[in-house]
């Protein structure tokens, strides 16, 4: 009898996560129904935000384009920092580092946002002059304006340091898991130590790697007051990340969820972005279990 | 391959080309070996670097720009290594060489941007902090009054009250759900552990907007630090529950099994011996779901709106919160008053965070020590929280039968330990967080 009701509260607890996140995508849906009403599909493609017409195409360009840098910056960091701690490191450093990357993980996305504005940006602009003077045939680095302040790019390298510890995680546990009889197999036909990584554990882990920046997608995606504390919102695309401005979902309800709560439909038209914002989120880290899930190394890495 | 593989003690002449890389075995089958010619060529070519970048950018183009400098001289750097080693060393031990320094060098930044953030709010933050800053409030204090006025008392009480709020709700309901996954199981076991961690990677701000969307919109509400209370335990709950459902691994099977076997209920042996077995783990999950959450802004402007004022009860009227406060003294306001407080503001908070964090490991820590021995030689399934699923590598469907009644389990250390012996000895251990 003891143990009926044991269970059943266990499981109880156990259902009412499942129902939070059922209740958050509800509610959500229900807050954005006025919006999506009288905005129709052109919600997401609308490229302005007033309390009349609004959209979030724009927006969640620029959402893409921020997490995307992030990602190219810190997966190959996530990989170097997870071979480190495994391949390179001499044990007693290997737990020290662990300790500081999970250090990383701890510090407050607002602190990294001020951080990024007051000190990283203005090490950060004469990089991103160069390059545009440098690389100006590529679209990408290419600059209108000749300001590259506020840019997506630096938000997005500030975001690749978030998402970085999460990243290195999942990595440095599929790579912690390569057979030590492949490696060593690989080191007596007279491998040197990189032609080791590079033949058995990097191809081993590329389930890992995979999964992990598909993860730190997820987060990169979610990531609102660093970005929001960077960069100046704008509300038209380019593929200049060098440039001045951006945007982003979560930071776009933050910045306008001031005004926003005295005007029911622009308040809808939030609770939808972070409708939205939700469903990519779920989206993405849904994949990424399906990615790691599916391969021979992360097989029971748990996300 | 007609190379024979014996550890020839001479150092590899420089006989070079590609084809003689086969026989370098020194290097290969003793990878850490470093010899006083790699040390020359290692510091010869920073060294080298070093002056071609002084030359480029001190003397001959200047600029003033420190970032860049560095920058540059890790790449010339790196070419002049790779081009000294592959002239004595042949083209793989070079690779292999300039991949180490790779490697190290962005595990270097990472480690250097940690410190600078760290360095950078201690800087900055330190010279405003002062007794009557913990103890003022910002109620006579406004935007533009001399830096040296005003508090954060408000906030602190506030970001108290919200965080043991959200302990409050979120603890009892992780570990529950811990122990469901761990210790009762069960057909939803699977959908639950997919629960917690798609919950794990909900935006902060979303969390924040759902309760928003529930209290105030719905049920007609005002901020209140308790809203700030239920959407941080959104965020913290899979923190919490991930955290104690590793700790619940580690509570050796023999104990439940003679917990069971002495005739307890399984009610009675989790409340009895897994819980109290795993308390200081689970203190340790407690932290850092406060330390994931105490520095969460997003959410709260949307649950306790902040204000400038004290206000120490959480269930009515809009809170102030450490986050909040920081944000407006240093992006909303943004001028040369408010910023500094902000960033003292910042170090108070950055310095909460460090303390939680430090404080979770020093308390995990004793836990591996005070097992000591019996339990180093248990697989170890903190960091290797897959193993359980793992080991369905070897046994297909281990997770797919741990039925509704949970069978103590009976593991083969001998598979894992064969397989961390060789690997990396001494990486998992105590990693408990």
């Amino acid at each position: 009898m003891g143990d009926l009701i044991f269970r059943g509260v266990a499981r109880t607890a156990g259902f009412t996560v499942g129902f939070v996140l059922f209740l958050i995508g509800l509610f959500l849906l229900i807050r954005a129904i006025p919006a999506l009403q009288s905005e129709g599909f052109s919600f997401l493609t609308t490229f302005e935000w007033t309390s009349e017409t609004f959209g979030i195409g724009a927006i969640l360009y620029w959402t893409v384009v921020i997490a995307l840098v992030a990602l190219v910056v810190a997966v190959p960091m996530a990989i170097a920092v997870a071979l480190f701690i495994v391949e390179y490191a001499p044990p007693r450093l290997r737990k020290l580092f662990t300790s500081l990357i999970d250090l990383l993980a701890a510090v407050p996305s607002l602190i990294f946002g001020i951080w990024g504005f007051y000190y990283l940006q203005p090490k950060i602009i004469p990089l991103s002059r160069w390059l545009s003077e440098r690389f100006s045939f590529i679209p990408i680095f290419a600059s209108e304006r000749g300001l590259f302040s506020s840019s997506a790019f630096i938000a997005g390298v500030v975001v690749s340091l978030m998402v970085l510890p999460i990243t290195t995680a999942v990595i440095r546990e599929v790579f912690s898991r390569v057979p030590p009889g492949e490696k060593e197999a690989a080191l007596a036909l007279g491998a040197t130590r990189w032609g080791m990584i590079r033949t058995v554990v990097l191809p081993f882990g590329r389930g890992g790697i995979i999964g992990g920046a598909m993860l730190g997608l997820g987060r990169a995606l979610g990531e609102t007051i660093a970005v929001y504390i960077i960069i100046s919102p704008i509300f038209t695309i380019s593929p200049r990340i060098l440039d001045l401005g951006a945007n982003s979902i979560a930071a776009h309800i933050a910045l306008r969820f001031g005004e926003a709560a005295a005007d029911p439909q622009q308040l809808s038209g939030l609770m939808a972005a972070g409708l939205v914002l939700f469903l990519v989120t779920l989206g993405v880290n849904a994949v990424a279990s399906v990615v790691v899930g599916r391969s021979r190394s992360a097989k029971g890495v748990e996300l | 391959m007609s190379v024979s593989i014996k550890p020839a003690p001479t150092h590899s002449s420089a006989s070079g080309g590609g084809s003689a890389d086969l026989g370098r075995e020194p290097n290969k089958v003793k990878p850490r070996s470093f010899r006083a010619s790699d040390a020359s060529a290692l510091f010869g070519s920073m060294l080298a670097a070093a002056a071609l970048v002084w030359l480029l950018f001190g003397v001959l183009l200047p600029v003033d720009n420190t970032a860049m400098a560095s920058l540059a001289w890790m790449a010339t750097f790196l070419l002049t290594y790779r081009f000294a080693l592959k002239h004595t060393e042949g083209v793989l031990v070079a690779r292999d060489r300039v991949m180490a320094v790779v490697v190290g060098a962005l595990a270097a930044i990472v480690l250097a941007a940690l410190t600078s953030i760290v360095i950078f709010v201690t800087v900055r933050g330190i010279k405003y902090l002062s007794t009557t800053f913990f103890t003022q409030t910002m109620e006579f204090t406004g935007p533009v009054d001399p830096s040296t006025e005003g508090g954060i008392a408000h906030a602190l009480v506030g970001t108290l009250q919200q965080i043991l709020l959200a302990t409050l709700i979120s603890v009892p309901l992780g570990v529950l759900t811990a122990v469901y996954l761990n210790e009762v199981g069960g057909r939803f076991s699977r959908s639950v552990r997919m629960f917690v961690n798609a919950m794990s990677g909900v935006p902060s701000i979303v969390a924040g907007l759902f309760i928003f969307a529930t209290m105030n919109v719905g049920l007609g509400w005002s901020f209140s630090g308790f809203q700030a209370a239920l959407a941080l335990s959104i965020l913290m709950l899979p923190t919490v529950t991930r955290t104690s459902e590793e700790i619940l691994r580690l509570v050796p099977g023999g104990l439940r099994e003679a917990s069971l076997a002495l005739g307890s209920t399984e009610w009675r042996s989790t409340w009895q011996v897994v819980l109290p077995t795993a308390k200081t783990g689970i203190v340790t999950a407690v932290i850092l779901g406060v330390a994931r959450v105490i520095g969460e802004t997003a959410p709260l402007f949307m649950t306790a709106g902040g204000s400038p004022v004290m206000n120490a009860n959480p269930f009515e009227g809009a809170q102030e919160s450490l986050p909040l406060y920081i944000f407006r003294q240093v992006k909303q306001f943004s001028n040369e008053q408010t910023i500094p407080r902000g960033f003292a503001a910042a170090l108070v908070l950055l310095v909460l965070v460090l303390v939680l964090f430090v404080t979770a490991r020093a308390i995990a820590r004793p836990k591996v020590e005070r097992t000591g021995r019996k339990w180093r030689r248990r697989p170890r399934r903190s960091r290797t929280r897959g193993h359980r699923a793992g080991t369905s590598l070897a046994s297909g469907t281990a997770r797919g039968r741990r039925g509704a009644h949970r069978k103590p389990r009976l593991r083969r250390p001998s598979q894992r330990g064969a397989q961390r012996s060789t690997a990396n000895p001494t990486s998992t251990e105590e990693e408990a967080l």
